[in-house]
């Protein structure tokens, strides 16, 4: 077991913690990256959702930005950000990065947000109308709450997979914790790589537990139904 | 890089080089196309399996669930990476990272599957005859085949994607044409790897969608709207 040796070795020396390559610096890196990165989404991605859920259009649009969404595969997307950011003047690290997350991060919240406003009872929404409600408020106060556990779903989606894919971002200079394991690989040493590793499996395990309890916190009135809520949602078919 | 004018180089894709490197390319797909079937594959057997034993005794779907569901969080590169000193920079790596996130999405569509069969159906079932184990074969799970082969599709195109990072760690495919066109700063084979994949991915989806129209008859005049 020498690389769990070098591994133990690696977190327990406190120069490892500190300074601009140490432990602490790149774990909030990495969170601000991600947190910037799902921000920014989520200003772009879920006002637009809801607004197409509540007037039912665009299914076809948003089935397809899944799919296409699904299909790109994420180290693809952030490999051809690079280049053109390059030839574009932006340069490396943080910047193409946050780009290439927020675009990914888009797909699993418009779904969640849209499916989620659509479909709201039929009933409901006819019985806001009759109590003399306007679009807006039928929308902002009888479809939105209905919708928040979906809606919180699709942003857990997305952080999760933006906080591992912030670990490519490495490749590209981003001092997050991915710069970790491309230092192990080029030094071949395992201590880094496990480190790398380590770090971003349970900040990604973190993010789960905060969005489960976000989600606990948010929708009280679901808790009877909730047995299983520690489990990663699987995006919602359309 | 240019979109317009000259093709050479510097332009978002050489189709020179493309041309030139023919063999290469045919070799990234086929050994893209074997990462993924296997793990597809296994994934597929281990889930059925684990399945099985989850909808027999209830109380192990939860603990079952909770253990895939937190190998699906756990961030693809860092899994791999976390198997490296120990199994090396194998295809046997590259495949317990792949299959593992395999087994949540098959696993839940399976249970689901077999669970969304309506009750007066197995009731009739066994009123004419069928014995537990041959109603489960012959009925519940004919009946739950969209649900499968819906978390197959996922199961596929989720593994595509992330057979490209196995590229990371030397397994060649078109994540291997990518970390080389990263390697030299160099877009085509950048562009071709990413392009490659999503029509693999496609190419896979619309055939397991064909398979299931196959293998659901009686579901054709539903899905046609």
């Amino acid at each position: 077991m020498g690389a769990f040796q070098d591994f133990t070795e690696f977190v327990t020396t406190s120069s490892n913690w500190w300074g601009d390559r140490g432990i602490v610096h790149r774990s909030i890196e990495h969170m601000r990256l991600s947190g910037a990165s799902v921000l920014a989404a989520s200003v772009i991605a879920t006002p637009a959702a809801m607004f197409f859920g509540h007037v039912k259009r665009g299914g076809l649009a948003a089935q397809s930005i899944v799919n296409v969404g699904r299909a790109i595969p994420s180290f693809a997307l952030l490999a051809l950000l690079f280049p053109l950011s390059l030839q574009w003047g932006f340069g490396l690290g943080f910047w193409p990065t946050l780009v290439a997350l927020v675009l990914l991060a888009i797909p699993p919240m418009f779904t969640n947000a849209y499916v989620g406003v659509r479909d709201v009872d039929p009933a409901i929404v006819e019985a806001s109308r009759g109590m003399g409600m306007g679009e807006r408020q039928v929308l902002l106060r009888v479809e939105t709450p209905i919708a928040v556990p979906l809606i919180i779903t699709g942003i857990r989606l997305a952080s999760v997979q933006v906080v591992a894919t912030a670990t490519l971002g490495g490749l590209f200079g981003f001092n997050g914790l991915g710069s970790y394991i491309f230092e192990g690989f080029a030094q071949q040493n395992d201590g880094k790589l496990l480190t790398g590793a380590v770090g971003v499996a349970l900040l990604a395990i973190a993010t789960e537990l905060v969005f489960s309890f976000i989600m606990r916190r948010a929708t009280p009135w679901l808790a009877p139904k909730r047995d299983l809520d520690l489990l990663p949602p699987v995006p919602v078919p359309l | 890089m240019s979109f317009l004018g000259a093709n050479g180089p510097d332009s978002l894709i050489w189709w020179d080089w493309v041309d030139r490197h023919r063999e290469e390319i045919k070799q990234a797909t086929f050994e893209h196309l074997r990462l993924t079937l296997i793990a597809v594959a296994v994934g597929f057997l281990i889930s059925g399996a684990l399945a099985l034993v989850a909808l027999r005794y209830r109380w192990t779907y939860a603990p079952i669930t909770w253990i895939t569901g937190v190998l699906y969080t756990i961030p693809s590169l860092a899994l791999f990476v976390l198997l490296v000193p120990w199994t090396g920079f194998t295809t046997l790596t590259g495949e317990i990272g792949l299959v593992s996130y395999t087994l949540l999405i098959l696993i839940r569509n399976i249970v689901a599957g077999v669970d969304s069969v309506p009750a007066p159906v197995k009731e009739a079932a066994d009123a004419m005859g069928y014995r537990p184990v041959r109603r489960f074969f012959a009925v519940d799970l004919r009946l739950a085949t969209p649900t499968i082969i819906a978390g197959l599709r996922i199961a596929t195109v989720t593994t595509i994607g992330l057979v490209t990072v196995t590229g990371l760690i030397g397994l060649g495919g078109y994540g291997g044409l990518i970390n080389d066109g990263i390697d030299r700063t160099f877009s085509t084979p950048i562009v071709v790897g990413a392009g490659l994949s999503v029509v693999m991915a496609v190419t896979l989806d619309v055939g397991l969608a064909g398979v299931e129209r196959v293998l659901t008859p009686w579901a054709r005049r539903k899905v046609a709207r």
